[in-house]
């Protein structure tokens, strides 16, 4: 049963196809699972076609609608019917799909991308009971953040610099924060100035995705747990 | 629905009987690959979707492949959209849409993420809902003609422009929160203008 949700100004501006693609990742693995936000997206998506409806029109040279009419007369030749040409998108989702069915554990778009096993990440080392992963290739990722958190019991979740908006959603055990106690499916959707320390739950730990706006400098954890014994 | 109330229904709102038309325009090709419907579908949206692309930074020759590329991925796809599922001008601004994300903001070589599930129209719409998939679009456009000034604008920036929250907040020199409240409100009153359709 997920209890949060993503705000209303993130769900907005996914439909509106102006949210950083970090942020997208996360906000579509939740809504996959989420019918209520999936809902306000669809109303959402109707404002999107209202206010492109409006948009002025800029004529094509003239001899576009040909060309695209030509791109499709091969297709017709080729005996390639509308409905036969699935793409590699299609492909993918629907191998997602079949993930999904062996293991519901990873909402089914993410799982088109880092397979269906939470347990089988490449998991690196970032500090004591925390490690992490990367989804998609580190050097490309751009000017967002988007990357797998795997926390022991108990743990606190690693504190990060970062400006703008902060997604958090969970994919196994839990973690507690200030705000809330989030579980599985739950997002947790704030602004980088809030301040917050979360704590994983002392059975099961937790894994999650999280997706911050700009880059993460996560800082460096053994320092932060020494710090306070060495004073400095 | 009766065709005698549909007709009924589109005399009362003349958007939406050019959404239908479109709806019926799209159906054609999906159904029998029909060059002609297509052809029409072109003339109607392609410009716009230049114009969409324009609105993002493609130069015009770019805007006008991109618009290209669009209407030939409506051809391609068309049979996953179904009339009885939703709005085509929806189902086809979503397309451009993606496909805009996907060609002008490369910050992730991954770009099939974010088209996930929504290019496709949703299909698990009670039949209740299709019925007043119209009305609902009716009344979220008169809701969103009524909005205030500063929410409006945010709105715009975002569906159009394309920009973040930041970029947002950066051009019209405000904090975050604000434009995120701005868009929250926008939200509420368009939510609240269909509330009891559900």
């Amino acid at each position: 049963m997920i209890k949060h949700h993503l705000n209303d100004a993130t769900l907005m501006s996914y439909a509106a196809g102006s949210l950083p693609e970090a942020l997208c990742a996360v906000v579509v693995a939740h809504t996959s699972n989420c019918s209520s936000c999936a809902k306000k997206v669809r109303d959402m998506e109707l404002v999107g076609s209202l206010l492109f409806d409006k948009i002025e029109p800029v004529e094509l040279d003239g001899s576009a609608p040909t060309l695209a009419l030509r791109g499709i007369a091969a297709e017709i030749d080729s005996v390639i019917k509308p409905h036969s040409s699935a793409d590699n998108i299609s492909s993918a989702r629907a191998e997602a799909e079949i993930h999904a069915g062996i293991c519901s554990e990873i909402p089914a778009p993410l799982a088109a991308f880092i397979g269906n096993n939470l347990d089988d990440l490449p998991w690196k080392r970032l500090g004591f009971g925390v490690w992490h992963a990367h989804v998609g290739p580190e050097s490309e990722c751009g000017r967002g953040d988007l990357r797998l958190i795997k926390v022991a019991p108990g743990q606190v979740l690693p504190e990060h610099t970062h400006g703008g908006t902060e997604l958090t959603l969970v994919l196994r055990g839990s973690y507690k924060d200030e705000i809330a106690t989030f579980g599985v499916g739950d997002v947790e959707d704030v602004d980088g100035d809030t301040e917050h320390q979360p704590v994983s739950d002392a059975k099961e730990g937790c894994i999650c995705l999280i997706a911050s706006e700009s880059p993460a400098k996560y800082r460096n954890l053994v320092a932060r747990l020494v710090q306070p014994l060495t004073g400095l | 629905m009766q065709l005698m109330e549909r007709e009924e229904k589109a005399r009362l709102h003349p958007r939406s009987s050019k959404s239908k038309e479109m709806s019926e325009l799209l159906s054609r090709v999906a159904e029998r690959g029909d060059v002609v419907a297509f052809q029409e579908l072109f003339e109607n949206f392609a410009p716009r979707v230049k114009s969409y692309m324009m609105r993002k930074g493609a130069d015009p020759n770019t805007a006008e492949e991109l618009a290209q590329e669009t209407l030939l991925t409506i051809w391609r796809k068309a049979s996953l959209y179904s009339d009885e599922k939703g709005s085509a001008t929806t189902w086809i601004f979503t397309i451009a849409r993606n496909l805009r994300i996907d060609r002008l903001r490369r910050e992730f070589p991954w770009q099939a993420l974010p088209e996930g599930h929504n290019e496709e129209a949703s299909d698990d719409t009670p039949p209740d809902e299709q019925v007043s998939e119209r009305e609902r679009k009716q009344r979220i456009h008169t809701a969103l003609s009524a909005l205030p000034r500063d929410q409006h604008e945010v709105v715009t920036l975002s569906y159009l422009e394309g920009m973040s929250h930041s970029e947002i907040a950066e051009r019209l020199g405000l904090p975050l929160g604000t434009v995120k409240s701005r868009m929250r409100l926008a939200y509420q009153k368009i939510r609240e203008s269909v509330e009891d359709l559900q």
